[in-house]
């Protein structure tokens, strides 16, 4: 009869905390994982305009950015609101951008020199002046391979 | 009877269970990669002896800098640039050796003689906004496409994808070499069929 009794009052089983690293471990890996790094930090506006008809940009070292755009509010005081050119870290005014290639070019592998693509992040609201001026410079040091850099949307969301 | 404490639960598996969510979100989260549209520019080289090309084989589009679109020299809407640029391509008016068998335009005699010899002209002016210039991109990438997918579809209806799918799986790098010879020759033929001749004239200056 008594093989049945309730068990009375008393410990509590203490849980076994051996698997807290397993999951703390997880979540870092995860995190690690799941982040995109940025290699530099934006110091100008870059709302991206839509489109659809895109394709991906695969391979990342095989892609140098250049980014245009009017400068962040943190900067406008110091650099004013007209839209620039930011290369890396750095503000840049148009002539920089040949060099700026060149330099890129030769930091990467030898076989990746010819296959080199710009990936151009200019925010929407600049002006078409400002990336004419950065396609010529492209042209001048041969870099021809482009790419416009999009968020994926209907083209009628940049019409407004 | 004896008071006993519970077991302790097994906590052996537990790194098991871990390892198999990490496993399980390292397939499923994709990291972002960028994403645009692919151009090209030309080389800084004098051409010096441009070819000829007839004037009804250029289809001009002109952005000014109010944002507004002048196709042909007339004022158009965004939303018609698409189905304009696909006519003029698909039109293929020409005759003899200039024909163009596979195009299902109307064959008009003022517009296009073959997608092989059709010009779009894009001009801008330094005032035309990013984003504008990049709508009007995109619908000409659009017209090209949509072409092209069609006759991929028509010469390729087994395969099961339309062009760009295809293209996007020939680029992809976890696609087979087997699978990309055999898509290789499939997309040049398309291709070859609407050469996507672009050309971006420099701006105004003012």
């Amino acid at each position: 009869m008594s093989k049945f009794k309730k068990k009375k009052g008393g410990d509590l089983p203490v849980i076994s905390t051996a698997s807290l690293p397993d999951i703390v471990f997880m979540l870092l890996f995860f995190f690690m994982v799941a982040t995109v790094m940025r290699d530099s930090t934006l110091m100008v506006n870059n709302s991206l305009p839509a489109a659809d008809q895109v394709q991906k940009l695969d391979k990342k070292d095989r892609v140098m950015y250049i980014y245009a755009g009017k400068p962040s509010s943190r900067y406008e005081d110091k650099y004013g609101s007209a839209a620039r050119i930011q290369l890396n870290d750095k503000f840049a005014v148009v002539e920089e951008v040949g060099a700026f290639v060149l330099a890129e070019r030769s930091s990467k592998r030898q076989e990746l020199q010819n296959v080199l693509t710009t990936a151009l992040k200019v925010d929407g609201e600049t002006k078409m002046g400002l990336v004419s001026d950065i396609k010529q410079e492209l042209r001048k040091v041969n870099a021809l391979k482009l790419n416009y850099t999009t968020r994926i949307g209907e083209y009628t969301q940049n019409m407004n | 009877m004896a008071k006993r404490s519970a077991p302790e639960v097994n906590a052996g598996s537990m790194a098991d269970i871990a390892f198999l969510l990490l496993i399980f979100f390292l397939v499923t989260t994709t990291i972002e990669t960028d994403s645009g549209l692919n151009r090209k520019l030309p080389p800084i080289e004098e051409i010096i002896d441009p070819p000829i090309i007839k004037q009804k084989n250029i289809f001009t589009v002109v952005v000014n800098k109010n944002n507004q679109l002048l196709v042909e020299e007339e004022l158009t809407d965004i939303s018609d640039v698409r189905t304009l640029a696909m006519k003029f391509l698909d039109n293929g008016g020409g005759t003899g050796e200039d024909s163009c068998d596979y195009c299902q335009g109307k064959k008009a005699s003022s517009s296009s003689d073959n997608p092989e010899k059709a010009v779009i002209s894009l001009k801008n002016d330094r005032e035309t906004s990013y984003k504008v210039y990049i709508a009007v991109q995109n619908e000409l990438v659009a017209a090209y496409n949509e072409l092209r997918n069609r006759e991929y579809l028509r010469l390729n209806p087994m395969n099961g994808m339309n062009f760009v799918q295809a293209n996007s799986r020939y680029s992809d790098p976890r696609t087979s070499i087997d699978e990309k010879e055999k898509l290789k020759p499939q997309l040049n033929i398309v291709k070859s069929m609407y050469p996507q001749k672009l050309s971006e004239a420099e701006p105004n200056k003012n």
